[in-house]
């Protein structure tokens, strides 16, 4: 349930304004073609993963801070998931998730 | 510093990220020498084999479950976990790890390796793809590499003929710089403990400048995965290309395998007559022809339908496409509860579950690969179709519905459609039964960059699901069908018996005994007993049906004696009984092997034949209500 409501938020904000590149950005609410860099992984409140867990699963595919970022594609339904560059590789996850990454 | 004997075989471990071409490697080094089975208790696949060095040393290598870290997340992963440590039993701990890694996606994999150096086993990074690196402009400084993370640094092509050959050689020398001259090996240490996420950036952190210091990247990703993906993950094309690719594995699984299906059944009908011929009418007669030839052809007659779906399948995870795909359908797939890899094997199960369960494996959470297996048994699969055809044109009259459709039509697609809603809600309310206090996990994966896949590399993917296919779920196919010959024969009738053989046998008396149980759902005791022999196959029922009333003749001569012994009710109750009934041993062998153990083959036995009953009892009810009793 959580997950609708997050990206149904998500799509009313996207949609009045294309997103300015500002500092700390939640990774899950940028649009495909953003570029940026990673600023802080803030999983606090996260609810489905032990404390730390999130944070920990985040840094093992590459979300360090200072990582270069790009939105490569969206999934076709509400957006979700999506396709990040992290560097080298290509990492498919969800908003819900990338909403602990904070980029800029 | 503590020693460790290395008198005989060298064991080596395979470590590695998901996706860093372990596998091939695997299968370069070891050919057709492997060997697959299952770690005890658990799900996890568990891959050896054997190769020799240019020295002449017999390695044993292990093909561990593909990893992030050593922190273990899934049960592959403690698999993994365990064995670098030691910690599994009845598994020696290996002398030797050999670190696989992607050279065009070396940073996750380098926080890999400098994790691995705590546990103080000798290590070996083994750089893979290096001919795929180079071509696309990455530099190397591999003295700097191997200094830098304190390991010894190989490169290898697993795909390329000839591309482990360095691997080979340098494996010797560091067995040799790592033995002692009384045959022990070194070994440093076991640092290791679980990192915190505060090590786990440091680690990175120090990964990063060791790339830094000693690869050059191109600077710009692969443009051939790029410009592939922006059709492939576009939101309107690349679901139209998945839907595509989706339309021609089904038919395929379920048109092409079928010359190959008839073939293996005619073939055992021809066994089948020969026994007749020159058996003696009797009990061994009946055993070979009836028991042995039918189970054996029971078991094979899947075996094209499998290779199929799994042909499709290795192919496309070579390619790199089925992560795609699992990104494609994610959020589809996750509004049931089910992970977006569950696509494949559920579409497989409307041709036949028993692939579509074991293609299950794709999905690398345990939970919903369950959940998954658990639920596949409900799309209607191909077996069914005999039943619904043969009760729809005896009981439901071919008239029009809305001027556009046929009722016989829409009541096939009402019986797929159930099956359908069945399987998602089952799904749905799995997820709260079963994992009530493990919420979901997260949707995360790598989209490697495509690759094309090897022909050798799918060739031995096939060999080793149709081994693993015919001795473990075979195995038991087999056995179910002698006991379902057995319970359909004996006992023997008695001398000038007149009602057909079956009517005499324990089947019979099963069908007797659940009698009042079924009579609320409007079954007969003729429909018991042909439910036994069903179990061997759901359209054997048909036939069982067909000797139970003594009904000479095809399809059409058995419909239309049903159509007169029955109500429509009863008809309409039996239809949605097999919606949902766990009417097919095979699928329960399959199980049963795929999960490891009998409790899972139990739940779904328990709550198809819940859902069965009380599918039939409200139609029956329903239908006798509105006067079709």
């Amino acid at each position: 349930m959580s997950v609708l409501s997050l990206s149904g938020a998500t799509h009313g904000l996207l949609s009045s304004v294309s997103l300015p590149a500002g500092p700390q950005t939640p990774l899950g609410k940028a649009r495909r073609g953003f570029c940026g860099h990673v600023d802080a992984i803030s999983a606090d409140g996260y609810p489905d993963l032990p404390a730390g867990e999130l944070e920990s699963r985040l840094i093992e595919l590459g979300f360090v801070e200072g990582a270069r970022i790009e939105i490569l594609h969206e999934g076709a339904f509400g957006r979700d998931p999506i396709a990040v560059r992290v560097n080298e590789a290509t990492i498919a996850l969800r908003r819900r998730e990338a909403m602990a990454i904070l980029v800029s | 510093m503590t020693t460790a004997s290395s008198a005989g075989p060298l064991h080596l471990a395979l470590v590695g990220n998901p996706n860093c071409g372990k596998t091939s490697l695997f299968n370069a080094l070891t050919g057709s020498k492997q060997k697959v089975a299952n770690y005890p208790g658990v799900t996890v696949e568990r891959k050896s084999g054997t190769f020799k060095t240019p020295a002449g040393r017999t390695v044993h290598l292990l093909d561990l479950p593909g990893t992030y870290s050593l922190r273990a997340r899934s049960p592959d992963e403690q698999i993994t976990r365990d064995a670098v440590l030691g910690r599994l039993p009845g598994e020696t701990q290996p002398d030797m790890l050999l670190c696989v890694a992607d050279s065009t996606n070396l940073r996750i994999a380098l926080r890999l390796v400098l994790e691995l150096k705590k546990v103080g086993r000798p290590l070996i990074l083994a750089l893979n793809m290096i001919d795929i690196a180079k071509h696309r402009g990455f530099a190397f400084d591999l003295d700097r590499l191997s200094d830098e993370l304190g390991v010894p640094v190989v490169t290898s092509a697993a795909v390329r003929r000839g591309g482990v050959e360095d691997l080979l050689a340098r494996m010797d020398a560091m067995v040799d710089a790592s033995t002692a001259p009384d045959g022990t090996t070194t070994t440093a240490a076991n640092t290791w403990t679980t990192p915190s996420a505060h090590e786990l950036r440091a680690t990175q952190r120090e990964a990063d400048r060791i790339l830094r210091a000693c690869v050059t990247t191109p600077g710009r990703p692969d443009t051939l995965t790029g410009r592939l993906d922006t059709v492939l993950l576009h939101p309107v094309a690349g679901i139209v290309i998945l839907l595509v690719i989706l339309f021609v594995m089904f038919q395929a699984v379920f048109t092409w395998a079928a010359p190959a299906m008839d073939l293996i059944e005619a073939a055992f009908d021809a066994l089948g007559g020969l026994v007749e011929a020159y058996v003696p009418a009797g009990l061994l007669q009946s055993f070979l022809k009836d028991g042995v030839i039918a189970g054996v052809g029971g078991v094979l007659v899947f075996l094209p339908q499998i290779l199929i779906l799994f042909f499709f399948i290795l192919v496309l995870e070579d390619l790199g496409y089925l992560a795609r795909a699992a990104f494609l359908m994610d959020r589809v797939m996750g509004s049931a509860g089910l992970h977006g890899r569950a696509f494949i094997p559920l579409l497989s199960s409307f041709a036949c579950a028993i692939p579509g369960i074991m293609a299950t494996r794709v999905i690398d959470s345990r939970r919903d690969r369950l959940t998954t297996i658990l639920v596949a048994p409900l799309m209607t699969c191909s077996a069914r179709i005999p039943v619904y055809v043969l009760l729809i044109s005896a009981f439901v009259p071919s008239r029009p519905v809305l001027g556009l459709f046929d009722l016989q039509g829409v009541v096939m697609f009402s019986l797929y459609a159930v099956g359908i809603l069945g399987a998602l809600t089952v799904a749905f309310v799995a997820k709260r039964v079963f994992w009530r206090d493990q919420p979901s996990e997260p949707f995360m994966l790598e989209l490697p960059d495509y690759k094309l896949p090897r022909p050798k590399s799918v060739a031995l993917g096939l060999v080793t699901r149709a081994k693993a296919f015919l001795e473990r779920a075979g195995t038991i196919i087999f056995a179910m069908a002698v006991l379902i010959w057995f319970l359909a024969s004996f006992p023997q009738p008695p001398e000038g018996a007149t009602e057909p053989a079956i009517t005499y046998s324990l089947a019979s008396m099963i069908g007797h005994a659940l009698a009042p149980l079924t009579a609320p759902i409007g079954f007969n005791w003729q429909i018991n007993v042909a439910l036994v022999p069903g179990m061997a196959a759901r359209e054997v029922a048909v036939a069982a049906l067909g000797t139970v009333y003594s009904i000479g003749g095809g399809d059409t001569q058995i419909g239309e004696a049903l159509a007169q012994s029955w109500s429509l009710a009863t008809a309409l109750a039996l239809l949605a009984w097999y919606i949902f009934a766990p009417q097919c041993a095979a699928t329960l062998a399959v199980i049963k092997r795929e999960t490891g153990g009998w409790r899972w083959v139990a739940v779904t036995f328990g709550y198809m034949l819940t859902l069965a009953y009380a599918a039939a009892f409200v139609t029956y009810n329903t239908a006798v209500a509105l006067g079709a009793g």
